[in-house]
């Protein structure tokens, strides 16, 4: 089924990436852009995700406040998300509708209004939002543990930004950004859902084929350096509960051995990938070392597909009457014993059946499928979603020690504890 | 393929002084059987790619499974064997209670949760299930024991309003054979049904709560009054007239004025949650604590406009528009057609609901909203609660 991608490239380098999928009268149309918190640098942190809030002010066509509205009149659900390296926009309508979705996105690849008074109002609305993840603890604890582990290469910084940056950043900072990355060579359309190929592929032409190519976006070049030794940070703020957060360094999605740690990451935490928050994760090795022996309420890992190194995350949440020292204690044990009690083959077995049918699960819905096509297609090719099942099932029982060993170097990590502390006068 | 079901078990049937223990039986179901241990049941779920999951709510008990097609028979083996066959391990009930109450701690300082829980029990008499938390409280639930969920299991569980709906790739004469083979002998004489509860107080005044919370840097506010239970003959109009206070477009007449013109909020939107009732109809935004009075003062603009003037015809043309032509959307996947088939038999809409939505959503009128408003809201009577900084106000 999923064979039936067809990828195009428009006079203007547009890549458009097609799937008919007739189960349902709905189409979901997702334009992403190669633009994310990777492409920023220090001063103007937290930008691209500031665009991506201005995107919805309006065009001249389809002024502030109307287009929503003229999405949700028709019956479709849209909305738009930032990540480390992009920025996306989608609309799923129903399947007759679809034409405003494409003009939509194709007027305001050229026509956004960076309005002065806009722009300050939502200034505070961004401001208001980085506050919200400010109340969480685990945003605190994240984002000094990114900040730790990459001093160079720019996933140092939180999507959102820093708040000086967001206090900072100006009209014109935020157009010139829009200009220099919203443009067709640097994005990817993608539509999944009941239509036809060629009758879609004309009218995409029709909407985006006229848009002029822009310069190429400059690349990222500050490499991060090798890593040392470890890294720790402790966050100390009010709270009720310990959290551990371990990063250690890892490969781009693009990496051979990404995938044979996705497999590795399945056995540890559970599964993931496409789909995979649909299996639960109790046989998973960090739960029965970790939660079923009473020292956390929850422990997850989760290794991110990035276009660039990142890094392969295990989080800890300490159970009331358990500490920081046993969590890790207890991490420790998990990561050591990859060694050994090495993994077994129906563990990697286990692995490989619950991605066949997290996949089938991922792939029930046209908004899910657009998502992760576009996503595969902009990190490296679309191929990477439609053969993931088939690249981990490739991946053998020696290829997942090797990496076990390779990667959960304890030189090569960065430690970071969320330390609650009684409230002070300065904290309220 | 994708199973769900509920029957009458929730918080209503517990004793206030266990609260919780209806949610921390739900949770232990799944924890091992008579005849699976815990790491037998999880290993047969999850090496076959399968799921399920228990959780109890303040009436019903509901359960939630998915699997590949084929295996439908193997999941209501499973689901006939934990719903027949509990155990309650000690070990697992210790464990379930140390993540509930490590989560309970956790949410002490959560604004969000806590401005919603405080605003429930500003909006509801003592006593009235919507006015206690359905998680209960640390104190309630440190004392259960393995033995309160076999008791709670033993007089609650059984077939009493239960409904179960099955949709995917399975064949319907062969899914109603095996349903039937694995609960059709199900009984419980001992499950109770009905329930007492307080009456509800009709709101004079303003009740409001500041929650002060460290270490915080914005503030969450829940202003709100007991709504419509979702069979209440006017909850369509409700529903339409919250979506436009605040859900369409950006988050309706809220979203629009406090975050789009004013800029003081990430979100604000308001929420009517229905339900078998009376559940809370809420305005809610999470606002620097510096703004919280103003972002007050402009909800209850916003509310008071819906009470005095009509919905004009072009913004209730595009809200009816709006929930009629997202039927499609609702009904892509299987989780959203066992949702809505769930729904329909629960609250006795009638299977023919879907084909006569469309028309009674356009049979609304500007007068029908208001009237739905004037039923549930006066212009100086409800219930606010804010959690965040302190702050010396919120009104």
């Amino acid at each position: 089924m999923l064979h039936d991608v067809t990828r195009h490239v428009l006079d203007n380098g547009l890549v458009v990436l097609l799937k008919e999928v007739h189960s349902a009268p709905i189409i979901s149309w997702r334009v992403f852009y190669r633009v994310g918190s990777r492409n920023e640098q220090t001063g103007q942190t937290g930008i691209s995700h500031w665009v991506e809030h201005m995107m919805f002010k309006g065009t001249p066509r389809f002024p502030a406040g109307e287009l929503d509205k003229e999405i949700e009149r028709n019956g479709g659900t849209w909305n738009a998300q930032t990540s480390f390296d992009y920025t996306a926009y989608f609309e799923t309508l129903p399947a007759d509708r679809i034409q405003l979705a494409l003009e939509i996105e194709a007027d305001r690849m050229v026509n956004a209004i960076f309005d002065a008074e806009e722009t300050e109002s939502e200034r505070t609305v961004i401001i208001s939002e980085r506050q919200g993840s400010e109340n969480s603890p685990f945003f605190w604890l994240s984002e000094e543990v990114q900040a730790m582990a990459f001093r160079v290469h720019p996933y140092h910084h939180t999507i959102i930004g820093d708040m000086a940056d967001l206090h900072t950043i100006t009209q014109a900072d935020l157009y010139n950004h829009y200009r220099r990355h919203y443009v067709p060579n640097n994005a990817i359309a993608v539509a999944v859902g009941d239509f036809d190929s060629a009758q879609m592929l004309d009218q995409i032409n029709a909407h985006y084929g006229q848009i002029p190519a822009g310069a190429s976006a400059a690349p990222v070049l500050r490499e991060e350096p090798p890593q040392t030794g470890e890294r720790r940070v402790d966050v100390r703020r009010p709270g009720s509960v310990p959290i551990l957060e371990v990063l250690y360094r890892a490969p781009a999605v693009s990496h051979p051995d990404w995938f044979k740690l996705a497999a590795l990451d399945s056995i540890l935490g559970g599964p993931s990938g496409p789909g995979g928050g649909n299996i639960d994760n109790k046989t998973s090795r960090l739960y029965r070392g970790l939660i079923e022996t009473g020292v956390a309420a929850a422990a997850y890992g989760n290794l991110e597909m990035t276009k660039d190194p990142f890094g392969y995350g295990l989080v800890v949440v300490v159970r009331e009457g358990s500490s920081l020292e046993a969590a890790e204690a207890a991490l420790d044990r998990v990561l050591e014993e990859l060694q050994t009690r090495p993994i077994t083959q129906a563990e990697l077995d286990k692995a490989k059946k619950q991605a066949r049918a997290a996949f089938a699960y991922a792939t029930e819905g046209a908004s899910g499928q657009a998502h992760w096509l576009g996503f595969a297609e902009m990190l490296d090719h679309y191929t990477l979603f439609t053969e993931f099942v088939q690249r981990l099932e490739a991946v053998t029982l020696e290829d997942v020690q090797a990496v076990a060993a390779q990667y959960f170097d304890p030189t090569q990590r960065t430690v970071g504890r969320f330390i609650p502390v009684e409230a002070t006068d300065d904290d309220e | 393929m994708v199973l769900s079901g509920s029957f009458a078990a929730g918080s209503v049937f517990e004793a206030p002084e266990q609260a919780g223990l209806a949610a921390i039986t739900a949770e232990a179901m799944l924890r091992g059987t008579t005849q699976r241990s815990f790491a037998d049941l999880h290993e047969t779920l999850e090496s076959n790619a399968m799921s399920l999951g228990f959780s109890s709510g303040r009436f019903l008990t509901s359960f939630d499974g998915k699997a590949l097609g084929d295996d439908l028979p193997l999941l209501l083996d499973i689901l006939h064997d934990v719903l027949h066959n509990p155990a309650f391990p000690e070990d697992q009930v210790a464990l379930i209670k140390g993540e509930v109450i490590t989560g309970m701690r956790y949410r002490q300082l959560d604004t969000r949760y806590m401005a919603n829980k405080r605003f429930q029990e500003l909006a509801y008499p003592p006593n009235h299930i919507f006015h206690r938390s359905n998680s209960g409280e640390i104190e309630t639930v440190s004392p259960l024991t393995a033995e309160d969920c076999r008791a709670y299991y033993a007089r609650q569980y059984g077939p009493a309003q239960f409904i179960m709906v099955v949709v995917g790739a399975v064949k319907t004469a062969e899914a109603i054979a095996t349903v039937e083979a694995a609960l059709g002998h199900w009984h419980n004489p001992n499950q109770q049904t009905t329930w007492e509860q307080p009456p509800l107080l009709e709101l004079n005044d303003i009740r409001h709560a500041l929650v002060t919370l460290p270490g915080k840097t914005q503030s969450d506010l829940v202003l709100g009054v007991p709504g419509p239970a979702r069979s209440a003959p006017d909850y369509r109009a409700a529903m339409l007239a919250n979506n436009v206070l605040g859900v369409f477009g950006m988050m309706g007449r809220l979203g629009s004025t406090i975050r789009e013109d004013k800029g003081w909020a990430y979100y604000s939107a308001s929420s009517l949650e229905g339900g078998i009732g009376p559940g809370p109809w809420r305005a809610y935004a999470g606002v620097n604590p510096a703004n919280v009075k103003e972002a007050v003062q402009l909800i209850r603009q916003e509310i008071n406009r819906m009470l005095d003037e009509p919905v004009n015809t072009q913004e209730l043309a595009d809200n009816q528009s709006n929930l009629v032509a997202r039927l499609p959307l609702r009904l892509e996947k299987n989780e959203g057609v066992a949702a809505n088939l769930m729904a329909m038999e629960r609250f006795g809409l009638g299977l023919d609901y879907l084909r006569r939505y469309s028309e009674e959503i356009q049979a609304l009128t500007p007068a029908d909203l208001q009237a739905a408003m004037h039923k549930y809201w006066k212009p100086d009577a409800f219930a606010l609660s804010v959690a965040g900084p302190e702050i010396e106000a919120a009104l």
